[in-house]
């Protein structure tokens, strides 16, 4: 339960209210994880929370979090500065299936913040090229500004057997993109539903309607998975606060086959 | 462990064995008098027992009240469980420095506690320690504090002779009786109003070579069936019952039940009923710092599913309403334990009974899922 400290390298605004948070290990440690994975992220005297890793797997000589501010300890975790120390207790958590999902077409599909988990699955992706098939990502964001890592989602849409679609729920004037929930992306989409795997984040209301999508697609319950928030405290599932139905989310996800979770999806204060 | 030996000692002998256990550097805990309640608290001598107390419980009520007799565990069970003991209601994690943004943990200055002996652990008060142990420290990751308190306890069980009309361990499966093996040293108080004995028995080798420091006499045949009696009487006059068959799913499948807004108008969420059940584990961590933000501590205190806070999430929490607070609490305890833990989380020791303010009754809300109330179930 100790917080490990790190050093922070960077804070980077990617949107106006979301930053990505680069921390330096101490000496001897690592940032080893599985894409999906979370950790702890605490700020002294302030408090803690848990914050998905956003960075590159196949880097672990830093870890990198990408945290949106919304209250008092997420505004002081974005506030650090270079050189002062935020601590670690991680990873956590199960990941997003990316071994069983070798030889596979991958589908990644997120609503705002909810990209944020899901980056290291692309670079993990685009890093073993030859063991996937093809990627897909759909991503829908609030409104133009909110779109996070713009630069990245333009780059990896370049790339041969990728494909990036965005939209976003308000436009605006300048906005020449594709405007609807991330579900109107799906006409868009030659999917294999058999050869696919389909890894989710966002909000639990976009979750659910982009698995009923997938699954009146095709694509199998066991092969569609979503990545569930609930109160994590300990991260070890010994303080009870994520629990949701039978499972401690901190423990036993947050990563979950959708065919695991359906009929809690529907249970209304659960 | 050879095969046990049960013996007879006469009452005044528990002064002995409190000084045996003392003599063994335990700390040791047990029944004493505390605001109009019978708690645990730290005891020295024979003399801090609770002689000639009774307790009458019913759902909303307690209250102690005198014996005719001198029993000195002549109650059934007060507010408290032995938990506070191995799983601290507030502990503090560590103090830490942070000097313009750059924290350091200080270390641990506190010294190691001793490990304690705990005097007067009922049947179903062994249930929830062997609940807790699979919790916080069989699993995957342990918790080191409780694991840290935990370790070496020596348990001192004390049979049921009487039950509350609040009880029902006997459908939980754990009790009255006490299993072999589960306690260092079972007694059963007998006699009380003539010549007041304890029939002993050791459940492990250090519970036999404290016993074999007293004064006994080798327990008769009588004497042994007196004591399994007067056990089962406990056991045959329990008024409440849980019917545990199909226990899960008649929670699982009733998630949807016009039962949990009856009993919702009911219920204060006042959390009272977690804080006394001698399994709830959840606990919540509070960051403290002084004004100038150099020093800063952490503590972790219990915590309760009854809290709005409890399922904050960005966005707000999960469970805003008292019913489905409820249901998370009785549903968490009937039957997602189960699919986590193996068992129920209940061992039937209907303090949460007796201490909800509103005598919500968890046999009574269990068994209206299944249609059928039986309301004579919880008058006296």
């Amino acid at each position: 339960m100790r917080p490990v400290p790190w050093v922070v390298r960077q804070v980077t605004k990617e949107t106006p209210d979301t930053f990505t948070l680069v921390l330096d290990p101490p000496k001897g440690a690592r940032g080893r994880f599985t894409p999906g994975q979370f950790s702890m992220l605490w700020v002294c005297g302030v408090g803690e929370l848990p914050i998905s890793i956003s960075g590159d797997p196949t880097r672990p000589e830093s870890l990198t979090y990408t945290v949106r501010s919304v209250g008092a300890a997420t505004q002081s975790l974005v506030t650090r500065q270079a050189g002062q120390t935020v601590g670690v207790r991680g990873p956590f958590g199960k990941g997003w299936p990316i071994e069983a999902a070798k030889g596979r077409d991958i589908i990644v599909a997120a609503g705002g913040i909810g990209l944020a988990p899901l980056r290291p699955v692309i670079y993990h992706v685009l890093a073993n090229r030859s063991h996937y098939g093809r990627l897909t990502v759909l991503y829908g964001a609030r409104n133009p500004r909110d779109i996070l890592f713009r630069k990245e989602l333009a780059a990896w849409a370049k790339l041969p057997d990728t494909q990036v679609f965005s939209t976003v729920d308000y436009g605006g004037v300048s906005w020449r993109g594709h405007v609807g929930v991330v579900t109107t992306l799906f006409k868009m989409l030659r999917l294999r539903p058999v050869l696919t795997t389909a890894m989710v984040c966002g909000p639990e209301i976009m979750m659910r309607v982009v698995a009923r999508e997938l699954l009146a697609r095709g694509l199998s319950g066991d092969q569609l998975f979503l990545s569930m928030e609930r109160n994590m405290k300990c991260a070890i599932g010994l303080c009870g606060h994520c629990q949701w139905g039978p499972h401690f989310v901190c423990k036993d996800g947050p990563v979950f086959p959708f065919s695991q979770i359906a009929p809690l999806l529907d249970r209304y204060e659960l | 462990m050879a095969d046990t030996i049960r013996v007879r000692i006469v009452a005044d002998q528990i002064g002995q064995l409190i000084r045996s256990l003392a003599h063994r550097d335990y700390a040791i805990f047990g029944p004493a008098v505390k605001d109009g309640a019978i708690v645990y608290d730290r005891i020295e001598e024979i003399g801090d027992l609770p002689r000639g107390l009774t307790d009458h419980q019913e759902a909303g009520r307690y209250s102690l009240v005198p014996r005719q007799d001198q029993a000195l565990f002549g109650y059934v069970l007060g507010p408290q469980s032995w938990k506070k003991y191995f799983h601290p209601a507030r502990v503090k994690l560590f103090d830490a420095r942070n000097d313009d943004g750059v924290f350091q943990i200080l270390p641990n200055t506190a010294s190691p506690a001793r490990p304690v002996a705990l005097l007067g652990v009922r049947a179903c008060e062994l249930a929830a320690i062997a609940m807790q142990d699979r919790v916080l420290q069989n699993g995957p990751y342990a918790d080191r504090i409780y694991a840290a308190r935990r370790a070496g306890a020596f348990l001192v069980a004390v049979q049921c002779t009487q039950s509350a009309p609040t009880c029902f361990c006997h459908s939980m499966g754990t009790g009255p009786a006490v299993a072999a093996g589960t306690a260092d040293i079972t007694l059963t108080e007998m006699d009380v109003a003539s010549d007041h004995w304890f029939l002993a028995e050791a459940g492990t080798d250090r519970g036999a070579e404290v016993l074999s420091e007293l004064s006994f006499a080798p327990a008769t045949d009588t004497q042994c069936r007196a004591a399994d009696e007067a056990v089962a009487l406990a056991r045959t006059g329990q008024r409440r019952h849980l019917d545990t068959a199909g226990l899960r799913d008649l929670l699982i499948e009733n998630f949807e039940h016009p039962r949990w807004d009856e009993v919702a108008r009911r219920c204060l969420v006042c959390a009272n009923c977690t804080m006394v059940c001698p399994t709830c584990f959840c606990t919540d961590i509070e960051d403290a710092s002084d004004v100038s933000g150099t020093h800063a501590e952490r503590w972790r205190r219990w915590d309760s599913c009854f809290t709005t806070s409890f399922s904050y999430i960005h966005g707000g929490s999960v469970r805003t309403s008292p019913k489905a607070r409820y249901r998370q609490w009785i549903t968490h305890k009937l039957a997602t334990w189960i699919d986590q833990f193996g068992t129920p989380g209940c061992v039937g020791c209907g303090r949460c009974i007796t201490w909800c303010p509103a005598g919500i009754d968890i046999t009574e809300e269990a068994q209206a899922l299944r249609g059928t109330v039986n309301h004579g179930n919880t008058e006296s």
